[in-house]
């Protein structure tokens, strides 16, 4: 792959920590960017022809998608998809039921996307008949084995499906996951109400994709041809995080915050001062992680490096070394100055607070469910409180919905009695999906991020 | 601070010797400024001002200079005591390449580490001097990977044995012999892989019309992945009496062009009776009075270099990086 994007690392974090202070926090940026076009911004722009691509397309086709015109959609969503497919693309359609079938092509294999085989693809999808039950894990094996063999390609699944995954067990679907990451990245979309969030934010999380709900049946066709012209932008594949850390001393989290929150921590590889951390397919795009690092304390004056991150593509089949290519530094200095060491570094503060207000919604939600209202009351109130300091408006509309704010600034809020399942499952897929740091209004003081602290590290 | 380079300088013993980290006792990579064992800070941050002597034997200062944001230039000396000898790198990274600052560091310690290595093994001083070239070309050439603009540098390096002075080159940093018998015998003993001296050498343009050109720094030869524009250079020179080897990058270069005035601005630098490392400031200074407009930076090897066993070290400083050479070894 000779067209890599330009690879680039930014670190924010208050580098002054107090006498005897040992924990540090970063705001690590990665950003990719290159000559090739950008992911999902137009479909009809031709991505680097340089990169090779497998797609597979996984539709539901339990008995239930036969319902609320869901499968209809699904079809139309599965062939906008298909146009999308640059030509050359290895590609295939998957059914799944109780078992997966293959629709296009018939055998086990993918085919290379042209004219031709994009509509006989198109054909056999309208042909598709919904029956049976849902078994994710299976069909995720069969996309497994169909990528198998394409190691240099960008390997993408789009999977998509209406209900819980019953027809198999939980241990099952742990299995075929365990199996599956790190082979391909896949993005999940669950259409209706009767999926489970939580399955489905296992299944992205593991496969390093994101998830979305789509209510409406009839917005699936647009978000299929985002998500896989998204797919088709991806210029590099299985990069990985490395982050050195000094002897001696712990990395506490590193925590995926933008586009959606998502703790790496425990996909660490490699042991002792350093460790990999796998961030799959890379379009031009931005990333932002936040490191937490607690170090051996440091005499007054005292500079360290506290922590060492860069971003490596290991060796394949291509390109046996592996490539180091871009690198950032964690400095950090101990100071008596208290006014430098107790500063909290806006970014930091924002990101601190976004992954907290995942947290609350989750667990309030959660509470909520279990008929604990005392809980959910406390926890959802908090992140109405958290999204309106972050500015996460699209969040605070969804919490709108869920409970009646009451006074927003100490979170006194109501639990709504009429709550849809729709806007619930909405809440809860986007309670991970943050927005970036705010730059406007400078960083000293911005009053939404005034009262989010770094939840620990401010010890004096 | 009087760290950057010196640390491998003088020891010598096998050309690979590696300064220890003060905190903790693992080595320390030479580009590095943090330990990569327990990441303390082991030299101080330069600020882009760097300072690096083995006292009597050579001195050198690089400066960020006052338009730039930071120093790509890099800097590192060693001695041979076995064979007499000292020896100076300095690179300039290539400011419109991503990442040339490392690529002048590592250029700079892998040439210099060479030097010694080869030296010690018996190698002559211009046959070291390609071999350096070389593994300075490949160090850089290993920065590449990723990188559409791939990182670049200069090369000037200069080997100072007890009857010849040795120049090896590649770019516009050059080398200059400075007389000290004030007879108007300082020279410059390198020539530029630049478009003014390709102008000038075919005798396309006047020397003064060709310097004067917009074009006049445009490199035409350089250490990195693009492997064309890689043809060293190495010159061997006897000077007939007592002098200095000065080695720069054309931030010095551009404001003290010719050798006459280098000489006067180093005799003027000298003052009464301070060391090699004051004369090597008020050269840098020199530059910076003139516009200053490039990083600085300027390495200073007196010839014929200092009988072993060498001056005392100094006791004034006891920061690890600024360690005197610990020879006579042998």
């Amino acid at each position: 792959m000779s067209d890599l994007p330009e690879f680039s690392i930014r670190v924010d974090h208050n580098p002054y920590l107090p006498a005897g202070g040992r924990e540090t926090h970063a705001i690590v940026t990665v950003t990719a960017a290159g000559t090739g076009t950008d992911a999902g911004t137009d479909a009809s722009v031709p991505a680097s022809p340089a990169t090779e691509a497998a797609e597979v397309i996984i539709i539901d086709a339990s008995g239930s998608m036969s319902y609320s015109g869901k499968m209809a959609a699904a079809k139309r969503a599965a062939k906008a998809a298909l146009n999308v497919l640059r030509d050359g693309v290895r590609f295939a359609v998957v059914a799944g039921a109780n078992q997966p079938r293959m629709i296009y092509p018939k055998g086990r294999r993918l085919v290379a996307a042209d004219a031709s085989t994009r509509r006989a693809a198109a054909d056999a999808v309208s042909r598709l008949d919904a029956a049976g039950g849902t078994a994710i894990g299976s069909w995720l094996r069969l996309a497994d084995e169909l990528f198998a063999g394409h190691q240099d390609a960008v390997r993408h699944a789009i999977l998509l499906t209406d209900g819980k995954n019953q027809h198999e067990t939980e241990a099952e679907l742990d299995a075929a996951l365990a199996q599956c990451s790190g082979n391909f990245v896949c993005d999940s979309r669950g259409v209706g109400t009767d999926w489970n969030v939580a399955e489905l934010r296992k299944i992205s999380s593991a496969l390093l994709g994101t998830f979305l709900d789509v209510p409406d049946p009839k917005d699936l066709e647009a978000d299929f041809r985002e998500m896989t012209a998204a797919a088709m932008g991806k210029r590099v594949t299985d990069v990985v995080l490395r982050v050195w850390t000094p002897q001696h001393a712990e990395l506490r989290f590193l925590k995926q915050m933008v586009p959606v929150v998502e703790d790496l921590t425990g996909r660490r590889t490699g042991t002792g001062m350093i460790g990999d951390y796998p961030v799959g397919a890379w379009g031009n795009e931005e990333r932002e992680y936040h490191l937490c690092v607690e170090v051996p304390a440091g005499d007054i004056g005292r500079q360290m490096r506290a922590a060492w991150v860069k971003v490596v593509l290991p060796g394949g089949a291509g390109e046996p070394a592996e490539r180091e290519l871009a690198a950032g530094n964690v400095l950090i200095e101990w100071t008596d100055d208290e006014a430098k060491s107790t500063r909290i570094n806006a970014r930091v503060a924002h990101h601190t607070g976004q992954s907290e207000l995942a947290d609350a919604i989750q667990e309030g939600l959660e509470a909520r469910r279990a008929g604990d209202e005392e809980t959910a009351t406390a926890r959802l109130g908090r992140a109405v409180v958290l999204a309106g300091e972050v500015g996460n408006e699209q969040i605070a509309g969804l919490l709108d919905r869920v409970v009646e704010v009451v006074d927003e600034g100490s979170g006194t809020v109501r639990l709504r009695q009429d709550v849809s399942k729709a806007d619930e499952m909405s809440l809860d897929t986007r309670s991970v999906r943050t927005v970036r740091t705010l730059d406007r209004g400078g960083q000293d003081g911005h009053p939404r991020t005034r009262a989010t602290r770094p939840t620990a590290g401010e010890e004096a | 601070m009087g760290g950057h380079g010196s640390e491998r300088a003088g020891d010598g013993r096998d050309g690979e010797a590696a300064a220890l980290c003060p905190a903790c006792g693992e080595p320390l990579e030479p580009y590095d400024r943090f330990c990569e064992a327990c990441g303390r800070a082991a030299r101080a941050d330069d600020g882009g001002h760097v300072e690096t002597e083995l006292p009597g034997r050579a001195a050198g200062v690089s400066d960020t200079g006052l338009a730039r944001d930071r120093n790509e230039d890099a800097l590192a000396m060693a001695a041979v005591p076995r064979t007499r000898t000292v020896c100076a790198v300095v690179c300039d990274g290539v400011a419109a390449a991503p990442g040339s600052d490392r690529a002048a560091r590592v250029a700079a310690d892998t040439g210099t580490a060479a030097l010694v290595e080869r030296l010690e093994a018996g190698d002559g001083p211009e046959k070291a001097t390609r071999a350096a070239l070389d593994r300075a070309s490949r160090a850089v050439a290993d920065l590449a990977a990723g990188h559409r603009n791939p990182p670049a540098c200069t090369y000037v390096s200069a080997v100072v044995e007890p009857r010849s002075v040795t120049v090896g080159w590649v770019g516009d940093s050059r080398a200059y012999w400075i007389s000290c018998r004030g007879d108007r015998g300082s020279l410059l003993l390198t020539r530029d892989d630049s478009w003014a001296d390709l102008m000038i050498s075919r005798r396309a343009m006047s020397e003064p019309a060709a310097r004067a050109d917009p074009r006049a720094h445009l490199l035409t030869g350089w250490l990195g992945s693009a492997a064309a524009a890689f043809a060293p250079h190495a010159a061997t020179f006897r000077p007939k009496g007592p002098g200095a080897v000065l080695v720069c990058s054309d931030g010095l270069w551009n404001h003290l062009p010719d050798a006459a005035t280098l000489e006067e601005a180093a005799r003027a630098a000298a003052g009464r009776d301070d060391g090699l490392l004051d004369v090597a400031r008020g050269l840098v200074q020199a530059a910076l009075d003139g516009g200053g407009h490039d990083n600085v930076t300027v390495a200073l090897i007196p010839y014929p270099p200092l009988p072993y066993p060498p001056l005392p070290p100094r006791s004034t400083d006891p920061d690890p990086p600024d360690e005197p050479p610990r020879e006579p070894l042998r």
